[in-house]
């Protein structure tokens, strides 16, 4: 029996295999950018339950507050004015981690167990084995973790995972006054997001849509977008977002190399150590170094 | 410390070949993983109302300490009550940061009068605070009471007085403040009857 409260699907790495006989239910959060106001009620209630608290920033000109995510803020309301077929949009995309299903922090952290997913898909950092490296930063295709100047470790949204793990919402969800965030399995999520697309596009958004970019294996972190078609429109959401290739090249091709490399240097040294055998000094050098070392 | 050119080879060997191993994944730490612990298990939960508008969310405030003779209670965390028809559980982000003006350093805890030109605050009783007011309110009413309008209409209206009720009255106290307030003639006040 594994002393955890959530199965663990992966774990950084890691190379043995986690046990994963048991099913569990996969959840999702899925945020309703259509139904946002940006009140930013799913900030505070973030940092109230994580017991983190951002500097108080000034005002930049525009209603991102604070303008990016950093260590303290795991979700920022990013608020993108688009014009639209001559109407003005006001954008605004909850931002944070994706949760994705092919996790790219994940995949570059050479950390073992600092970055954990579990099997109904969060993706947690485990901040007292992380090594402050920043290599989950360029993992990520959303750009998410933040490392915090205070003790060089990475954070980031962990779904509540606390919460999760004793069947509560994250503190987000719980929050949000207009019902835009909702939380649950992910197929049901699916099944709530299709409702409100039907919706969407008998209000006149053709291209109404739910982002689960196939390109990290889906997310557990789901947009009902109205413009699906092009999510660059809410403050850059990418595309088609996938984990860097030179991660996967380095973490995938060149690992064993790297092994097969140290492998062949340690053979390398007891064939040379036992055809050459020691570096002898003589005794007289021996004695005048040790000399001049005394003090 | 005296360190010989041997021994410096030895630590530098020793350091290496360990620090090669630990990497290789025999680290002698135990592969765990574990959330953060559900931090509410045993708070105490107390139901409440939120303080700040008249849509009057309810919320559930968690203190520590099982209210043991010894033990200190201290709020911890704050959520919405999702048994509250008001709000089922959610909150906006003045009541979703509760937590912070429970231990706010300028929160007002009690009854304060500054004085005809003085610039401080001086704490008073509540009772003292009580009699101040109604002072206040009579001596204004007094003067400002519109009795009649210019057709010569009854109307007493006392439109230089505004009371503002609690957000946690309930119906009862609601009705209460309403009947209070109109039969003194009051015009502006609000309570969540408003709502």
């Amino acid at each position: 029996m594994a002393l955890q409260s959530l199965d663990i699907k992966q774990r950084s790495a890691t190379t043995t295999a986690t046990p994963s006989v048991r099913q569990t239910v996969e959840v999702a959060k899925l945020i309703d950018v259509t139904t946002c106001i940006g009140c930013k009620a799913c900030q505070a209630a973030c940092m109230e339950w994580n017991d983190i608290r951002d500097e108080i920033g000034t005002c930049s000109g525009v209603y991102d507050n604070p303008t990016d995510l950093t260590e303290n803020s795991w979700t920022v309301m990013r608020f993108a004015e688009v014009e639209e077929a001559g109407k003005l949009e006001w954008l605004i995309r909850k931002d944070g981690c994706m949760h994705c299903a092919d996790p790219g922090c994940l995949k570059a952290c050479p950390s073992p167990g600092a970055i954990i997913q579990y099997s109904n898909g969060i993706v947690d950092f485990h901040e007292e084995n992380c090594i402050g490296c920043g290599y989950c930063i360029t993992g990520c295709p959303f750009n998410v973790p933040r490392i915090s100047k205070k003790d060089g470790k990475a954070y980031k949204c962990t779904l509540c995972s606390d919460r999760v793990a004793v069947g509560q919402a994250p503190a987000c969800v719980k929050a949000c006054p207009t019902g835009a965030l909702h939380f649950g399995a992910k197929e049901d999520m699916q099944d709530y997001a299709a409702s409100r697309i039907i919706d969407l596009k008998s209000r006149g958004y053709d291209q109404a849509g739910l982002y689960d970019p196939p390109g990290v294996g889906g997310t557990h972190v789901m947009y009902v977008l109205h413009h699906a078609d092009r999510p660059g429109l809410y403050s850059g959401l990418p595309k088609d977002p996938s984990i860097s290739p030179l991660v996967s090249l380095w973490k995938g091709f060149a690992k064993p190399l790297a092994t097969v490399a140290m492998a062949a240097v340690a053979l390398g040294s007891l064939f040379h150590y036992v055809t050459k055998g020691p570096n002898e000094v003589s005794k007289q050098l021996e004695d005048e170094l040790e000399k001049e070392d005394a003090p | 410390m005296k360190v010989t050119r041997r021994q410096f080879f030895k630590i530098c060997a020793t350091g290496m070949g360990s620090s090669t191993v630990a990497l290789m994944g025999f680290s002698p730490t135990l592969a765990l993983a574990e959330v953060r612990s559900f931090k509410l298990t045993h708070a105490q939960e107390t139901r409440n109302t939120c303080p700040y508008c008249s849509v009057a969310c309810g919320v559930l405030v968690y203190s520590m300490g099982d209210k043991s003779k010894n033990v200190e209670s201290r709020i911890i965390h704050i959520e919405g009550d999702p048994d509250n028809p008001v709000n089922r559980g959610t909150l906006c982000p003045k009541g979703a940061g509760l937590l912070d003006m429970v231990h706010s350093q300028s929160r007002v805890k009690f009854p304060e009068v500054r004085l005809p030109g003085s610039n401080d605050w001086q704490r008073i009783s509540w009772d003292d605070a009580i009699s101040r007011i109604a002072k206040h309110m009579k001596a204004d009413r007094d003067a400002n009471l519109v009795e009649k309008n210019k057709d010569g209409l009854t109307v007493n209206r006392w439109n230089t007085f505004g009371f503002l009720a609690s957000s946690a009255a309930s119906n009862e106290p609601g009705y209460l403040s309403h009947k209070i307030l109109r039969a003194l003639g009051a015009v502006t006040f609000d309570t969540q009857a408003r709502i």
